[in-house]
C-alpha cells in the first residue's frame, strides 16, 4: 500500500490518523445543512471515499513503519489524548473504512426507496456521525476517549435504526431497546474505566498497561475488568448480552443493517480485544482464566444457541442477526484460546464475516427494493426473477456455512487448526455442529431462492428485474472477495497474524 | 387586559440581561467557571423564556428552527475548522498536530496562540449547543401527536 502513501504530500500523510475521525465529523456537519438527499449523499460518498483512502494509508504506514503516535493538539501522551495505531486497529480502521465505503455507494437507490426525502440529509448526516465514531473508537489510545467514541457511534446509531420506521414501526421499540442496553452497557464501561483510573492515575491505554504490570492487581482492577468485559460485551453482542441485536438489524433500513453487521460489532470486538492485551495482560491469574471460563465458554454456547434460533426465524434479516450472534461466538471462541494462532484465526474471521455479511445484507436489500422481501416465504422464486443478486446471495450463504472455495472455509479452517493446537476437541466438536445448523438456516433461504417458483399475480408471473448498478456493483464485490480470498488467502491471513501478533508479541 | 402582563413585561425586561450574561459567561470561560456549554444553555434559555411567555409561534418568527438546523453545524465547522486550520498553519517553520493552537498566532511568550484557540473553540461550542437545545425545545413543543386524542 505504499503507493497509496506516496500519492500524499509528505505533510500529510503524518496526519492521516487524524484526518481520518476529522473528515466524517466536518463532513456530517456539512451534509446536515444539505438541502436534499442527493446532496446529502454526494457528501457522504466523498467523505467515505476519503475515509477509506487515508485507513489504508495508515494501514500501509503501520505496516512498513510499526506503531504510529500522533498527539493531538500537541500535548504529549500519557497527558494528553493520543492516537495510537498499531497492526491491530489499523486493520480494523482499514475494514470500516472500505466496508464504510461499499455501504454508502448501496445507499443511494436503497435510502432514497426507505427514508422519506426531507429526511434524507439529516439521516447522513446521523450516518457519517457513526461512522466517525467507529473510526475514533479504533484509533484512539485514551481509554475515556474509546468512551466518547463509542457513544458518538451509538447514539447516532440509535437514530439510524429508528429512521426504519417508515417502512415498519416496530424500528422504534427496535431502537429504543438498543438504547436502553446501550446506555446501560456504555455505563459499565466507563464505571470499569474510572475504576482503572482510580488504581493507576492515567487513561492512555498503553501507560495503564504498564502501570498495571509494575504495581500488580488488586480488587479495584479486578472490579474494573468485570465492568469492562461487560460494557464492551454487550456492544459487541456477546452471547446473553445479544437481545438487542435481532430486532434492530430486522427492522433498520437495509443500508443501515448491511453497515452496521459489517462494522459496529467488529469495532466492540476490537476493543475489547484492546482492553484484554494490551491493558490487563493474558498473563494475569483472572484475565487467563477468563479466557476460558467466560470467552470461550460463552462462545460456544452462543454457537450452539444462536444457530438454532436462527434455524426457527420466519424473518430474513432476524435469521442473519441470529446468526451474527453465532459467528461473534466464533470470534470470541479464537480469542479464548488465549494464543496468538486463535487470535489471528478470530480476526480472520471477523474480517470475514464482514465481508460475507455485507453481501448477504446488501442482497436482501436489493430484493426488498423491488419485491419488499422480508419474510423468508418472500423469497420464493428469486433465483428467477433477480438471478445477479441471487447468485452474490448464495456465493455469500455458502461461505457463511463455511463451503470450501469461499472464505468462510478458511476463517473455519484456522479456528480448528487453532483449536487443535491447544488441544480443545469439544471446540472442534461445536465448531462442526454450528456449521451443520449454518447449513439449514442457509439451505432454508437458498432452497426459496432457487427451488420455489415465484409466486404468480392474476396468472401473470412477475418479469426478471435487474438491482440498479449502485446496488449490483458493491454486492458484487463483496460476493467475489467471498471467493477471491479464499485462492488469495495470504493477504486476510497475513494482516490477521500481523494484527494477533502486535498485541500478543508472537506467542 | 392580558392576564400574563406582569410576565410579559418583566420577562421583556430579563430576555437581553440573560443574553449578554450568556456572553459574559462564554468569554469569561477562560478564567473562571463557565465557556462555551454553559454560555449556550443560557442563550438558548432566553429564547426558551420567549416562547413560553408570547407563544411558540412568536418565537420561530424570531428564531426560525432553520437557523437552529444551520447553526448546530455551523458550530461544529467552527470547531473542527480551527483543527484543521492547524494542521495549514505551520508554526515556526514546521507543521504541528491538529488542534495545536500555538499554530494560530506567533507570540510564544504569551502563548497568544492558545488564547485564540480556545476563545474559537467555545465560539463553537456556544453556537451548537445554543441550536441544539433550541432544536431540542421547538421539536417537544411543535409536536402533534401522531394519532389525533379524538380517534383513540
Amino acid at each position: 500500500m505504499d503507493f497509496l502513501v506516496n500519492l500524499l504530500p509528505s505533510g500529510l500523510a503524518h496526519h492521516a490518523p487524524a484526518l481520518v475521525i476529522v473528515i466524517p465529523l466536518v463532513a456530517a456537519a456539512v451534509a446536515a445543512l444539505m438541502p436534499n438527499g442527493r446532496l446529502g449523499w454526494i457528501v457522504a460518498m466523498v467523505t467515505a471515499s476519503l475515509v477509506a483512502f487515508f485507513s489504508l494509508v495508515v494501514l500501509g504506514l503501520v505496516l512498513s513503519d510499526g506503531l504510529i503516535s500522533y498527539h493531538m493538539g500537541g500535548w504529549e501522551p500519557p497527558y494528553g489524548i493520543e492516537l495510537r495505531v498499531d497492526a491491530l486497529n489499523a486493520v480494523v480502521l482499514a475494514l470500516v473504512g472500505v466496508v464504510g465505503l461499499l455501504c454508502v455507494i448501496f445507499a443511494l437507490p436503497s435510502v432514497g426507496d426507505e427514508i422519506e426525502e426531507g429526511k434524507q440529509a439529516l439521516f447522513y448526516s446521523a450516518f457519517l456521525v457513526a461512522l466517525a465514531g467507529l473510526l475514533g473508537v479504533t484509533i484512539t489510545g485514551d481509554a475515556f476517549n474509546v468512551f466518547v467514541f463509542l457513544e458518538i457511534s451509538s447514539i447516532s446509531t440509535y437514530t439510524i435504526i429508528a429512521m426504519g420506521a417508515g417502512k415498519d414501526r416496530r424500528a422504534l421499540t427496535a431502537s429504543y431497546n438498543y438504547l436502553i442496553l446501550g446506555t446501560i452497557g456504555a455505563t459499565f464501561f466507563v464505571i470499569g474505566v474510572g475504576f482503572l483510573y482510580m488504581a493507576t492515575g492515567s487513561l492512555n491505554m498503553a501507560d495503564i498497561g504498564q502501570i498495571l504490570q509494575e504495581q500488580g492487581h488488586n480488587r479495584v482492577t479486578q472490579a474494573a475488568f468485570a465492568f469492562i468485559v461487560v460494557g464492551l460485551g454487550l456492544k459487541a453482542a456477546m452471547f446473553p448480552l445479544h437481545v438487542w441485536l435481532p430486532n434492530a438489524y430486522a427492522f433498520a433500513p437495509n443500508f443501515v443493517t448491511a453497515f452496521l453487521a459489517s462494522t459496529a460489532t467488529k469495532v466492540a470486538f476490537y476493543a475489547l480485544i484492546r482492553f484484554l492485551f494490551s491493558v490487563f495482560h493474558p498473563d494475569v491469574a483472572f484475565v487467563e482464566l477468563s479466557f476460558t471460563w467466560v470467552f470461550a465458554a460463552v462462545g460456544v454456547i452462543a454457537m450452539m444457541v444462536a444457530s438454532s434460533q436462527a434455524i426457527f426465524q420466519t424473518d430474513a434479516r432476524r435469521l442473519l442477526a441470529y446468526s451474527s450472534v453465532a459467528q461473534v461466538g466464533y470470534m470470541m471462541l479464537g480469542l479464548g484460546m488465549g494464543t496468538a494462532a486463535g487470535l489471528s484465526a478470530g480476526i480472520l474471521h471477523l474480517i470475514n464475516h464482514a465481508i460475507m455479511k455485507g453481501a448477504l445484507f446488501m442482497a436482501l436489500g436489493a430484493f426488498a427494493l423491488h419485491f419488499g422481501v422480508r419474510q423468508i416465504r418472500d423469497l420464493n422464486g428469486l433465483g428467477r426473477t433477480m438471478p445477479a443478486s441471487a447468485g452474490a446471495f448464495t456465493i455469500a450463504g455458502l461461505s457463511l456455512v463455511g463451503v470450501p472455495l469461499t472464505i468462510g472455509f478458511t476463517s473455519k479452517w484456522y479456528l480448528i487448526t487453532a483449536a487443535l493446537e491447544r488441544g480443545w476437541w469439544w471446540a472442534v466438536a461445536a465448531l462442526i455442529i454450528s456449521s451443520l445448523m449454518a447449513l439449514a438456516y442457509v439451505a432454508r433461504m437458498l432452497s426459496a431462492i432457487w427451488m420455489e417458483s415465484p409466486p404468480e399475480h392474476h396468472g401473470a408471473k412477475p418479469a426478471a428485474r435487474h438491482a440498479p448498478y449502485m446496488v449490483l456493483v458493491p454486492m458484487g464485490i463483496l460476493a467475489f472477495a467471498n471467493l477471491y480470498f479464499f485462492f488469495h488467502a495470504d493477504v486476510l491471513v497475513g494482516l490477521a497474524e500481523a494484527a494477533a501478533n502486535a498485541v500478543t508479541g508472537g506467542h | 387586559m392580558n392576564p400574563h402582563l406582569i410576565l410579559r413585561v418583566v420577562s421583556k425586561l430579563l430576555i437581553p440581561m440573560i443574553v449578554v450574561f450568556g456572553f459574559y459567561v462564554q468569554f469569561h470561560g477562560d478564567y473562571g467557571p463557565g465557556g462555551g456549554f454553559q454560555a449556550g444553555v443560557i442563550i438558548a434559555v432566553s429564547v426558551i423564556l420567549y416562547a413560553l411567555i408570547f407563544g411558540i409561534e412568536e418565537a420561530q418568527k424570531a428564531v426560525p428552527p432553520n437557523v437552529a438546523r444551520i447553526g448546530a453545524a455551523t458550530g461544529v465547522l467552527i470547531y473542527a475548522g480551527v483543527g484543521v486550520a492547524t494542521l495549514f498553519l505551520p508554526f515556526a517553520g514546521e507543521a504541528v498536530n491538529f488542534l495545536d493552537y500555538d499554530a494560530l498566532h506567533p507570540d510564544q511568550g504569551h502563548h497568544s496562540g492558545q488564547h485564540y484557540g480556545i476563545l474559537l473553540i467555545e465560539l463553537g461550542v456556544l453556537t451548537t449547543v445554543a441550536s441544539v437545545m433550541l432544536a431540542i425545545f421547538y421539536a417537544f413543543a411543535g409536536r402533534v401527536p401522531d394519532i389525533p386524542d379524538e380517534e383513540w
